[in-house]
């Protein structure tokens, strides 16, 4: 419909300057939210207290919902249970054949691996996680990839801290607020992981491509040794990751590389461990400020 | 894009004819409508890719459509302040291309008064189109390296979803103005 002519709203000064600082006010946003950028484009921290609040204010509302989500995907799930159910069973049956095959061989291997750490001294420290909490929320509409937590700096949490779900790695805290946090997903293009091969321990970066993939970079360039189906594991490097947790598996080669998908894809993770510190570092890390 | 009303909420505003709307209704649907929108990354999607429109951004603009001049042309500041605390962009960001959305807006509607659906859809595809690859520029700005081609999914899915952000905002359009005060 036609706009009711609000440029020329008559003889009443105090209209007529009302709209002029309307106008005004409409080009000071351009401005502010100008200076906004160049504040937190150089200090990505400037705003995470305000955003840590506004988070913790709409946090038990997504809780709530999170729920919902799981109870939602569970529904589908069984729907489509139906349509795929016999060649599911066979698949299925001929998998559980491999894998008795496959827990002999580990049994053997966990055998020797104990034996082997044993005679080194280590000893296997089980981690017990900050917290076990849900992924309440994602910026879904933005190309940055954050999740939301439902717990914060009352829980224990801390930036810094990896995330993980029983499938593999998750991100990490980024920021927290009091029952709130920020974790940049490891599909997040600013995410980068020191990683390497499962089966040998080819050195390599993932790099998160913002669209739910990595983009493997081999550390030593030359003859691209990756295969499909290749899985991914951290090494540790960098002190921010534990070595050896899964990040992903290749599902296509590139020249220098390989593009992976995440194991652990968070739309479909129930519940997420927050793990402590890897190594807690003497100063405190950039981003806790 | 005005939708009618479900013949129940219809009544409410038709049994006494020393009615009118309630100004608070009126003048507070749109901005909440808007938050609302602002708040769907809060809401039960995870996404590992960019997928979601920006519901936000969408009803900005279908408000700006239905009823030009509700929202004062500054509207931008304060509505992508509050887009910026959710959206995971960098602070500024949505109050820069809001800001500039509301003026680019407010131009086309003096010049163009008369447009159909059509032309409507198309003027906002336009708009969505701009913000979402400006929103991309100013992400990797601020430290993202994301290509443009991953926004391709997201782009599209925004503009097949406008009109239904315009019949969401017909139908609190005609909820804002129902009258409940009596006079």
């Amino acid at each position: 419909m036609a706009a009711p002519n609000n440029r020329r709203p008559g003889y009443s000064r105090r209209a007529q300057y009302g709209n002029f600082f309307g106008y005004i006010a409409a080009f000071v946003g351009i401005g502010v939210g100008a200076l906004l950028l160049v504040f937190s484009i150089n200090n990505s921290s400037a705003f995470s207290s305000l955003r840590g609040a506004a988070n913790d204010v709409a946090a038990p509302a997504g809780e709530a919902a999170a729920g919902g989500r799981t109870t939602g995907q569970g529904l589908w799930a069984t729907i489509a249970g139906y349509f795929t159910h016999g060649a599911r069973v066979a698949r299925l049956e001929r998998e559980v054949a491999e894998a008795r095959v496959r827990l002999a061989e580990q049994s053997a291997l966990k055998e020797e691996n104990a034996r082997l750490k044993a005679l080194v001294g280590l000893t296997e420290g089980d981690l017990k996680p900050v917290t076990i909490t849900r992924l309440i929320g994602s910026t879904s509409t933005s190309t940055r990839r954050f999740a939301l937590l439902g717990v914060g700096g009352n829980q224990g949490v801390r930036p810094g801290m990896a995330v993980r779900s029983p499938l593999g790695l998750v991100g990490r805290v980024v920021e927290t607020g009091s029952s709130s946090a920020r974790v940049l997903l490891i599909t997040d293009s600013e995410s980068s992981i020191p990683v390497r091969r499962a089966s040998d321990g080819i050195q390599a970066y993932a790099n998160g491509l913002g669209d739910g993939t990595l983009q493997i970079r081999l550390a030593v360039t030359g003859i691209n040794p990756l295969k499909k189906g290749d899985a991914i594991v951290t090494t540790g490097s960098g002190g921010i990751y534990r070595p050896g947790e899964a990040v992903g598996v290749v599902v296509a080669l590139t020249p220098d590389g390989a593009i992976a998908r995440p194991l652990s894809d968070p739309a479909l993770t129930e519940f997420v461990s927050v793990e402590p510190l890897f190594e807690a570092p003497e100063a405190p890390a950039p981003e806790a400020k | 894009m005005a939708q009618p009303l479900p013949s129940m909420l219809r009544e409410i505003g038709k049994k006494q004819i020393n009615r009118a709307p309630s100004p608070l209704l009126a003048m507070s649907v749109p901005w909440l409508l808007v938050m609302l929108g602002s708040l769907s990354p809060t809401w039960p999607v995870i996404a590992s890719a960019p997928v979601m429109p920006p519901l936000g951004f969408l009803l900005l603009v279908a408000w700006q459509q239905l009823r030009p001049g509700l929202f004062p042309v500054w509207a931008g500041l304060p509505l992508g302040l509050f887009d910026d605390l959710y959206s995971g962009q960098p602070m500024g960001s949505a109050v820069v291309l809001w800001s500039a959305a509301m003026l680019g807006l407010d131009f086309i509607e003096l010049r163009f008064p008369w447009r159909g659906f059509v032309l409507n859809w198309l003027e906002a595809s336009g708009f969505i189109a701009a913000y979402l690859i400006l929103s991309l520029q100013i992400a990797n700005l601020g430290g993202g390296s994301t290509q443009l081609t991953a926004i391709l999914p997201q782009v599209l899915l925004a503009i097949l979803t406008y009109p239904i952000a315009g019949r969401l905002v017909g139908l609190a359009d005609r909820f804002r103005l129902i009258k409940i005060r009596a006079v």
